[in-house]
């Protein structure tokens, strides 16, 4: 863990009622995430972590527990999702669509054009400004929706599976873009994803949850920064770290299926 | 030589009109059929030119015009509101829709008599007729409009900072704003429609009185110049608003 906890989760608990009792989706999660820190949780299919970074994000009450993230110095949001799925306004050309989390916190026009415009710059989104979303590919959709999170400065990033929904080539490159601009800013990542090699490739630390909503392992990635991804994929530590995630997971996909 | 397909299509449509007018005027002047009752197209275009001359069909047009503006908008604005509410918030809607459900069926043409009882024979009354057909195509669009919006959108909205208005404005209208529009334009149509009718029964002006006038004193032309310059404000209405909803919604017309 890198400097001091950005964001705590404190037994954050998540019960739902069901007819007949009740569905613990997440029982009691407890940890920190360092400032700087690219923290990746990567669980099966409905461990409750998309739960877990909607209660982070302020868009679900937990049943118990909390959620507290440290503020910086500055008038910044506490956090920015990138949304897994499509999550543009398709009314919006994309210039409106990265611009939103500025213009809804009534930022100066000058500041917005100046960081939108940098944004759409790292994305390679500049010549699409004016476009909207029916004229963008997945992946462009995407971009678009990763430039409006950083645009409006977070003090935490929270990325729910956002590359699920592309194709393993454009995946690939979206990682490595991703890994181009958090170099640069160096934000606070909670990301989540069910793919053990977007966890190895991207975090910092890994977070291996249960079925049942629970952590079961934490993983260091001891991997240098900045990374490629090609050249980290190439290397034998990294077959070694996925083998030991995927033996983690294992158990527990059998255990839902 | 031979021509092409689009351009033989479009002189066929414009050919069938053209020849039933011929046709209309042949028949008419050889008294194939009753002249007092389809006078030849030629003794119409005489008496449009007459009333324009005499300032009778621009006066009446206009009234009409007037009556229709101000109904749209009295209906379509509260419409367009309640609508937008009821999208949003559950609790309004389960207010409001038995309400709307309950007096929608009744055929707007029906209450005239109501209307007439409780505004009088003067412009309120015709207004609204006017606004009661506006009102109910654009607040049940709206609202359906509203609610069809994908949630992850209200989610981004509250992720990224929107409060309140900023919802309403950058999410909720927007997003229904192509179903709003077929609202609009419903309503539009249903407007023009009562507007005649209220016209026929009370007034003394308008094109609705117009042509009903005519009928009962037997000027059977100035009744064609009615009707035909009341379809022509029809299909203004609908190109207009074919244009706006272009210009208001460009990230779905500009496909």
């Amino acid at each position: 863990m890198s400097g001091a906890a950005k964001i705590r989760f404190e037994n954050v608990e998540k019960r739902f009622a069901l007819r007949d009792g009740e569905h613990v989706a997440l029982g009691g999660i407890s940890f920190e995430v360092g400032a700087g820190e690219f923290f990746v949780i990567v669980g099966p299919s409905g461990c409750g972590k998309t739960t877990l970074l909607r209660i982070a994000a302020g868009l679900d009450r937990p049943t118990s527990g909390r959620v507290s993230i440290a503020h910086g110095e500055g008038e910044r949001p506490e956090n920015a999702m990138v949304f897994q799925g499509d999550s543009i306004f398709p009314w919006m050309t994309v210039r409106e669509n990265a611009s939103y989390g500025l213009r809804m916190r009534g930022a100066a026009r000058a500041h917005i054009d100046e960081v939108v415009g940098h944004y759409l710059d790292r994305t390679g989104l500049r010549r699409f400004a004016d476009a909207y979303p029916y004229q963008l590919s997945g992946g462009m959709k995407q971009r678009v929706s990763i430039a409006r999170a950083f645009a409006c400065d977070p003090e935490v990033l929270l990325m729910d599976e956002p590359f699920s929904a592309l194709d393993e080539q454009n995946r690939t490159l979206l990682q490595e873009e991703l890994l181009r601009i958090w170099d640069e800013t160096k934000k606070t990542v909670v990301f989540i994803t069910h793919s053990v090699d977007e966890a190895v490739t991207l975090g910092d630390r890994i977070m291996v949850m249960s079925a049942d909503g629970l952590p079961k392992a934490y993983v260091d990635v001891p991997f240098s920064r900045p990374r490629s991804v090609l050249e980290l994929r190439a290397t034998p530590e990294y077959g070694r770290l996925f083998h030991d995630i995927w033996a983690q997971l294992r158990t527990e996909i059998h255990e839902v299926a | 030589m031979k021509i092409g397909e689009a351009t033989r299509d479009r002189v066929l449509s414009v050919a069938s009109p053209v020849a039933l007018f011929v046709l209309w005027e042949i028949a008419s002047r050889a008294h194939w059929i009753d002249s007092r009752f389809f006078p030849a197209p030629s003794s119409i275009a005489g008496t449009f030119g007459a009333m324009i001359a005499n300032g009778t069909l621009l006066s009446n047009t206009l009234t009409t015009l007037e009556r229709l503006a101000i109904g749209l908008v009295v209906g379509g604005v509260p419409g367009l509101v309640l609508g937008l509410a009821m999208g949003l918030y559950r609790p309004i809607y389960a207010l409001v829709d038995p309400l709307i459900s309950a007096t929608y069926p009744v055929p707007k043409s029906a209450i005239l008599p109501l209307i007439l009882l409780v505004f009088g024979l003067g412009e309120a009354s015709k207004i609204a007729m006017v606004a009661i057909g506006m009102f109910y195509p654009v607040v049940i669009n709206t609202a359906a409009g509203v609610r069809q919006i994908d949630r992850i959108y209200f989610d981004v909205g509250r992720n990224f900072g929107a409060r309140g208005p900023a919802v309403f404005r950058t999410i909720a209208f927007p997003g229904a704003l192509p179903v709003i529009m077929t609202g609009v334009k419903l309503g539009a149509g249903l407007g023009l429609i009562l507007i005649a009718i209220a016209e026929m029964v009370g007034a003394q002006s308008g094109l609705g009185f117009l042509i009903w006038n005519a009928w009962q004193i037997l000027q059977v032309n100035v009744m064609y110049v009615g009707l035909i310059t009341i379809a022509v404000i029809g299909f203004v209405l609908t190109v207009m608003l074919n244009e706006l909803e272009r210009l208001l919604i460009p990230s779905r017309t500009r496909r």
